[in-house]
């Protein structure tokens, strides 16, 4: 095949992966845009293959590696509980970067292949965009090992930090330019290996400070990191398809990073340099004073929803840790049945990765139209009757709003208190993520729930 | 003067972050988990580098130094693209609108 026929379809592939992206605009149109995501691969493999055009053994062990990882591919995406997507997401984007590090290597040790110059004398241009590509990868390898560990709990979702942290990861940084000046002008494969396990490390240490919650903008970062690895390793094989996704990735992963910062009013320096939530629990809880807490039952509650002409979900964590998101649309289905209208509040960072209670609330069969973000609904809550808050915390906190000593001020959160009256359901008074206290629980109107989520909703089903 | 291509790259690399990002800003927030299990199956393109680092070995050599690298990455590249591209169809075959017998 012609280097320019491969070429124009490398681009028309580039072209369906942006078509794939601008289909999930709406739930509507999103099936399509993956299938033209599933197109633009077929293409970019298919012309891969005819334009090396060595079709020897090695072709065979090409297809049944292939055949390997595809199925145990297929076989995760099957098997995987709608809960977990945070930890298949964050192990996928591991894979993505040890990927681009096994082809940079490959492409340093025998240039002669991807047509860049011979070992020990590879075209400077190359060697810089392989060192990108290498580098970044390992970063986002590292890096998203840790953000699974934390998720799946293997890594305790705490922060961990020390002293010098900070400049220990800026030094190690500036190792890396210095090795890569020194790649290009010795072109010693011994620098070439140093660089990438120091990325590697860099990786681990700058995921390490960064607690549980904050894992919505980690794992964004992450997406973010193994968008511009693969556009690294795109210039060093001058690749079109490469190079237009790895920017179209670059940039999705950077605006969500964005996106769930705001969410939480935070600056995206101050969520990855990290230790949010660590040091200000002590403070908190000395000079917390006890406060008269209303609490009730599953029939109270009940009691409340039915005589409720509208009511708010507001599910969060705790929601998908309890796996309760079944149990709660049982629950919202006898509520409608008894002509009560129901709709869902959807905070931007409530889960662990955007979009989290979504994909939880589709898959326990909630019509995505019920489910409102969070400037969509915010103003119906002082029209509702009651808000029923199933594993949210900071984000329903009206501290926000009003104490600006308190470190989630400033926030966006539900206003959630405006409601006639609001269902907490919660297992203690423990305070959320940020370790403060939460306004909410103290109000006039507010009904504690202390149980665990499903066990609660179920409850409440039987008792309606 | 003629321009160097890596030029012409660059000149397509900025191109598509503007286009990814008015792109990914008119994605619906609902679907933000889907894009990221898209962005990470479409990123897996990186197997085209894997494919020609796997069939670099030179005659009748199929496991060079460099080419088990390749076969390495193409194992990693196909969970992904599998993986990515099939528990995205997974996830938005669940997104359903509001049946109108209800």
């Amino acid at each position: 095949m012609s280097a320019n026929l491969s070429a124009i379809l490398y681009l028309v592939s580039g072209v369906l992966f942006i078509l794939a992206l601008r289909g999930l605009s709406s739930p509507e149109t999103s099936r399509q845009g993956n299938l033209f995501g599933i197109i633009g691969m077929v293409i970019a493999v298919t012309v891969t293959f005819l334009s090396v055009g060595n079709f020897s053994s090695g072709f065979i062990y090409v297809l049944i590696f292939l055949a390997i990882g595809g199925s145990i591919g297929a076989f995760i995406a099957y098997r995987i509980p709608m809960t977990a997507m945070p930890e298949l997401v964050a192990g996928f984007h591991s894979l993505v970067g040890l990927a681009a590090v096994f082809v940079a290597i490959s492409a340093f040790i025998n240039p002669t292949a991807f047509n860049l110059g011979i070992p020990g004398d590879i075209k400077l241009a190359s060697l810089i965009e392989m060192a990108i590509g290498a580098a970044v990868g390992a970063i986002t390898f590292s890096g998203s090992v840790i953000a699974f560990l934390k998720l799946q709990g293997i890594m305790s979702g705490a922060p961990i930090t020390f002293k010098g942290q900070h400049l220990l990861n800026a030094l190690l940084l500036i190792s890396i330019v210095i090795l890569t000046i020194y790649l290009c002008s010795t072109q010693s494969s011994n620098l070439f290996w140093i660089l990438i396990a120091v990325s590697f490390l860099i990786g681990f240490l700058i995921i390490i400070p960064i607690g549980g919650a904050d894992m919505p903008v980690v794992i964004s970062m992450l997406n973010s990191y193994s968008g511009w690895a693969a556009a690294g390793i795109g210039f060093t094989l001058e690749n079109t398809a490469l190079i237009i996704t790895g920017a179209l990735v670059g940039s999705s992963g950077a605006i969500l990073s964005y996106i769930m910062c705001k969410g939480m009013n935070r600056s995206f320096f101050n969520v990855i340099l990290g230790g949010f939530g660590a040091t200000d629990q002590t403070s908190g809880s000395q000079n917390k004073e006890q406060r008269p807490v209303k609490s009730g039952n599953a029939d109270d509650a009940a009691f409340l929803m039915k005589n409720a002409s509208s009511v708010i979900i507001v599910p969060g964590y705790g929601m998908a840790v309890a796996q309760a998101q079944h149990a709660l649309r049982e629950m919202v289905d006898t509520l409608k049945k008894n002509d009560i209208k129901v709709s869902y509040a959807i905070h931007p960072v409530a889960g662990r990765m955007p979009g989290h209670m979504n994909v939880l609330l589709a898959e326990a069969n909630v019509p995505y139209d019920e489910v409102f973000e969070l400037e969509e609904i915010n103003n119906d809550f002082a029209n509702a009757d009651v808000a029923f808050v199933i594993g949210a915390n900071d984000v329903t906190n009206p501290v926000a709003k009003t104490d600006p000593q308190s470190p989630i001020y400033g926030m966006p959160v539900l206003d959630v208190e405006k409601c006639k009256s609001v269902l907490f359901v919660k297992r203690s008074l423990s305070p959320g993520y940020a370790g403060i206290d939460n306004d909410l629980f103290y109000k006039e109107n507010t009904l504690m729930l202390f149980a665990d989520a499903k066990k609660m909703t179920e409850d409440i089903t039987k008792n309606l | 003067m003629e321009i160097d291509p890596f030029i012409f790259r660059l000149s397509i690399f900025i191109l598509s972050i503007f286009v990814g990002y008015y792109v990914v800003w008119s994605v619906t927030p609902s679907l933000h988990t889907p894009l990221m299990s898209v962005t990470n199956a479409i990123s897996s393109v990186i197997i085209v580098g894997a494919i020609i680092a796997a069939l670099s070995g030179s005659d009748g050599v199929v496991f060079s130094s460099s080419s088990v690298y390749g076969f390495l990455a193409i194992i990693l590249a196909a969970v992904n693209i599998f993986g990515g591209f099939l528990v995205t169809q997974r996830m938005l075959a669940m997104y359903k609108k509001k049946k109108k017998d209800n």
